[in-house]
């Protein structure tokens, strides 16, 4: 076997896995990719019916109401990032760090009538922290701007208009 | 007398000691000034005994309660138990920086310690590179991460840890995976010393190799106990969550056990030499931006300790200059190394060769899939996350020929094979995976984990195959096979049992594609079926703990009538933090692990129901089993004679001289 040989071998093998690595990789993109979104996207063009989606948002203070279907329990709250608000079923036990008015991201479907089935609700480990993507669509629902200190007290997300969260973070810089 | 201000004095001393490692040594061995080289192993011992006072000092201050200092006042109270004082102390961003640190500088003194033998160049380059590597960390962990930065006024107690950090598993996993990823600062300072002198030889492979297999060891050991901490503290059944922080330790893992496979060739054939070299970059360089770039919470994960954009400048900027310096030494000096020959492609050398392409193309992958989501929030403005079915659909058509090129790969000779008579010998092995195929098809749905429990089995027949192979067992006397056995050298046995451990970890996977689980809310005394198995809820309580007040459950967990385990799943509630955590019981035989969480509890108190979860995971013990057996098998190679009485020398008649000394 020539040099020649020898190295069109060790090409051809790494162009093989490469190859296949990026094959498989664009593949899994078009279909395996989880795109986050927030409640006034899901109220104003819902995802297809078998795409999973990630819902993040503040869960609306005194809507969780859990109950038992046969021996599964089955939790129900609704989600919103200010200006929408998203009903979420779940079947499961959920997270130790759950709150009412506090964030929470959930994974599943959307179903025709825009409410949620989600497969799995995550809260993060830190109570204090907000997840980067809740942070981001409370931010573009114009709720809450990080340049004027902390985001508002969370029970206050859901009764809230647009207008009072421009007073909010307009007065927030004066009280401090 | 360990005031929190000599630690952080002797934090200062050590960077000061780094800097001078750092720089007279490699100054020595430009200059060939013997005085200067010499220099080398005294400054790497100073600087450990620095940093182990620092240390010390954090630790002290930790258990003794000394809420002036910030960080044990943020992350400690005085209801914590001692254990977790004193693990507590890296279970923060600060703590955890002069962990890394203290690793570093252990590495160094290893180095200084244990390669006397090395030519006094390079062993002063060595150790002169994680010199200036050390100065850096302990730059960063002086200026933006004080460790000791004290509070006025001095709160009476402290904010506590949060609970989940507070378990075993947790305490020791941050060391054990911190001393995996600094090790590979070892390789990486072999690979920049290399390139300073310009020489890449058989010694120098024989010579990285070892640190490599023990960082590899400790990393493979991290990365388990990561897994395990997660399947039993989380409480949601899972092992493994494709998280940021847990890709972060993958692709080190990934690129380190190319590593440690490229350096064989270097070490036999004297080829690869280039491609090791950017491994052993690659690798650390992993490793390194892996951890800082999570833990500075540029990529959004869940383990995140903090999100200060001082931090992460500093970060980025020491992380551009070892990379980007290194890469551009390798980019400078690499065209002189002098490159090895090229080899046919049917021999041991080649299968190398496909080990290292595979697993860089998985590594590819497992980095794509990081990296992604932030590439696409940063520049296109959108949020999107890549989990676990991205991972299972790329990662596994790419690991099922690596597993089964490992079955015969340790079979061909070196140089040229012919693989007729390998895969005649590999008949046994093959007609044993065909059953296993079969049964799995009966036994596992899907076409994914029937071929990886097939390719697992693969692997441990291919690989004792091998090893009978070379006992001749079965075809020499009894007493000769026996012989044989125990001449074998211990890296053979070594790699055998590593590449078990792959087919006992394959193998434990693939038959947790089909755990089961079932999420109920019952009264008490009712009685559930799940997977042949029936579970009793008899009992709930309320118990005090230390700094807590738990709700436990007794689940009785019945076969056939016949009683199994008595399980105690429970909840516990921290007072400092207002939080909850849940502590999930499990009952394993090896085979499978029963495994029940205790949720919430509704209804009224004279009539409650509480919320149980129950999962029968079978083979789950045997993921992380694989793993220690793998490391086992890297430990053992380590103990190999031709590893120890071999490498120091670089003269061909090495053996000769260190047997007559």
């Amino acid at each position: 076997m020539t040099r020649k040989t020898r190295r069109l071998w060790l090409v051809i093998a790494c162009v093989a896995c490469l190859g296949t690595a990026a094959a498989l990789i664009l593949r899994a993109f078009s279909s395996d990719i989880v795109f986050f979104v927030t409640p006034s996207q899901v109220m104003a063009s819902p995802p297809p019916k078998d795409r999973t989606v990630k819902l993040g948002g503040m869960v609306v203070a005194g809507s969780v109401h859990r109950e038992r279907r046969g021996e599964t329990p089955v939790a129900t709250f609704n989600v919103t990032d200010g200006q929408a608000a998203v009903t979420v079923h779940y079947e499961g036990i959920l997270p130790d760090l759950f709150r009412e008015g506090q964030s929470v991201v959930a994974i599943g479907t959307v179903q025709p009538s825009h409410d949620f089935t989600a497969t799995e609700v995550l809260a993060k480990h830190d109570e204090t922290y907000m997840p980067k993507e809740v942070a981001e669509a409370l931010k573009k629902a114009g709720k809450w701007d990080p340049r004027f200190g902390p985001p508002p007290s969370a029970d206050s997300w859901n009764k809230m208009t647009v207008q009072d969260a421009r007073k909010n973070t307009a007065t927030q810089p004066a009280s401090n | 007398m360990l005031s929190p201000e000599l630690g952080h004095y002797a934090l200062a001393l050590a960077c000061v000691l780094a800097a001078i490692q750092g720089i007279l040594p490699l100054m020595g061995a430009r200059r060939r000034d013997v005085r200067l080289m010499a220099l080398a192993p005294g400054l790497a011992i100073g600087q450990l005994i620095a940093l182990l006072t620092s240390f010390l000092c954090l630790v002290y201050a930790a258990v003794t309660d000394d809420f002036s200092v910030q960080n044990i006042a943020a992350n400690s109270a005085v209801s914590k138990p001692l254990l977790y004082k004193i693990t507590g102390v890296w279970g923060n961003h600060e703590g955890s920086i002069l962990l890394w640190a203290l690793i570093l500088g252990l590495c160094g003194a290893a180095v200084a310690a244990f390669g006397r033998n090395l030519p006094s160049a390079l062993r002063a380059r060595v150790i002169g590179v994680l010199g200036l590597v050390a100065t850096g960390f302990e730059l960063f962990c002086l200026t933006t991460s004080d460790p000791f930065a004290r509070i006025w006024p001095a709160p009476m107690d402290g904010q506590g840890m949060n609970p989940l950090l507070q378990d075993p598993g947790l305490a020791f996993h941050p060391p054990i995976l911190y001393t995996g990823y600094v090790g590979f600062a070892v390789p990486f300072a072999f690979a920049i010393a290399a390139l300073l002198e310009g020489r890449v030889d058989a010694a120098w492979g024989r010579w990285v190799r070892p640190w490599a297999v023990a960082a590899w060891c400790f990393l493979t050991c991290g990365i388990a106990m990561g897994s395990w901490w997660s399947y039993y503290v989380l409480g949601w059944g899972g092992y493994w969550f494709w998280d940021p922080v847990e890709n972060a330790s993958l692709i080190p893992w990934l690129t380190g056990t190319a590593l440690i496979h490229s350096a064989i060739v270097v070490e036999k054939r004297e080829a690869l030499k280039i491609w090791t070299v950017l491994l052993a970059i690659g690798t650390f360089s992993f490793s390194l931006s892996g951890t800082f770039l999570v833990r500075s919470g540029i990529l959004n994960s869940v383990h995140a300790f903090a999100n200060d954009p001082a931090r992460g400048v500093f970060i980025l900027g020491l992380l551009a200059v070892v990379i980007g310096g290194s890469l551009a030494l390798f980019a400078y000096r690499a065209p002189s190394l002098t490159s090895g020959g090229l080899f046919a492609p049917v021999s041991r050398e080649g299968a190398l060769v496909l080990n290292n392409i595979l697993l860089c193309s998985l590594c590819a992958v497992v980095l794509t899939g990081t990296m992604y989501p932030p590439f696409m929030s940063l520049l296109f403005d959108r949020t999107i996350s890549v989990g676990k079915p991205f991972f299972d659909a790329t990662t596994i058509p790419l690991a099922l020929p690596l597993f089964i090129f490992m079955g015969f790969g340790p079979m061909l000779p070196w140089k040229r094979a012919q693989l007729w008579p390998i895969l005649q010998k590999l008949w046994v092995a093959a007609v044993i995976t065909a059953i296993a195929c079969a049964i799995a098809a009966f036994r596992l749905s899907g076409v994914l984990p029937i071929l990886c429990a097939a390719a697992a089995i693969w692997i441990i027949a291919s690989t004792i195959t091998d090893v009978v192979e070379r006992v001749r067992l079965f075809r020499a006397p009894f007493a000769t096979s026996v012989q044989r056995a125990r001449m074998l050298p211990r890296a053979i046995i070594g790699t055998a049992i590593a590449h078990i451990g792959v087919g006992i970890t394959v193998l434990g996977l693939s038959a947790m594609s089909q755990a089961q689980h079932k999420i109920v809310e019952v009264p008490i005394g009712t009685t559930e079926h799940l997977a042949g198995y029936d579970w009793t809820l008899t009992n709930v309580k309320q118990e005090p703990g230390p700094n807590y007040i738990a709700m436990v459950g007794t689940l009785e967990v019945r076969r056939n009538g016949h009683l199994i385990t008595v399980m105690h799943p429970s909840k516990r509630s921290f007072n400092t933090q207002n939080q909850t955590t849940t502590d999930v019981a499990i009952h394993t035989n090896l085979l499978a692990d029963l495994y029940g969480v205790l949720g919430d509890k509704h209804g009224p108190d004279n009539n409650p129901t509480y919320v149980l979860r129950l999962h029968y995971n079978p083979l789950a013990p045997w993921m992380w089993l694989g793993a220690l057996v793998m490391a086992f098998g890297g430990a053992l190679s380590l103990s190999d004679r031709r590893v120890r009485v071999g490498a120091p020398q670089r003269a061909k008649s090495s053996a000769e001289m260190s047997a007559a000394s």
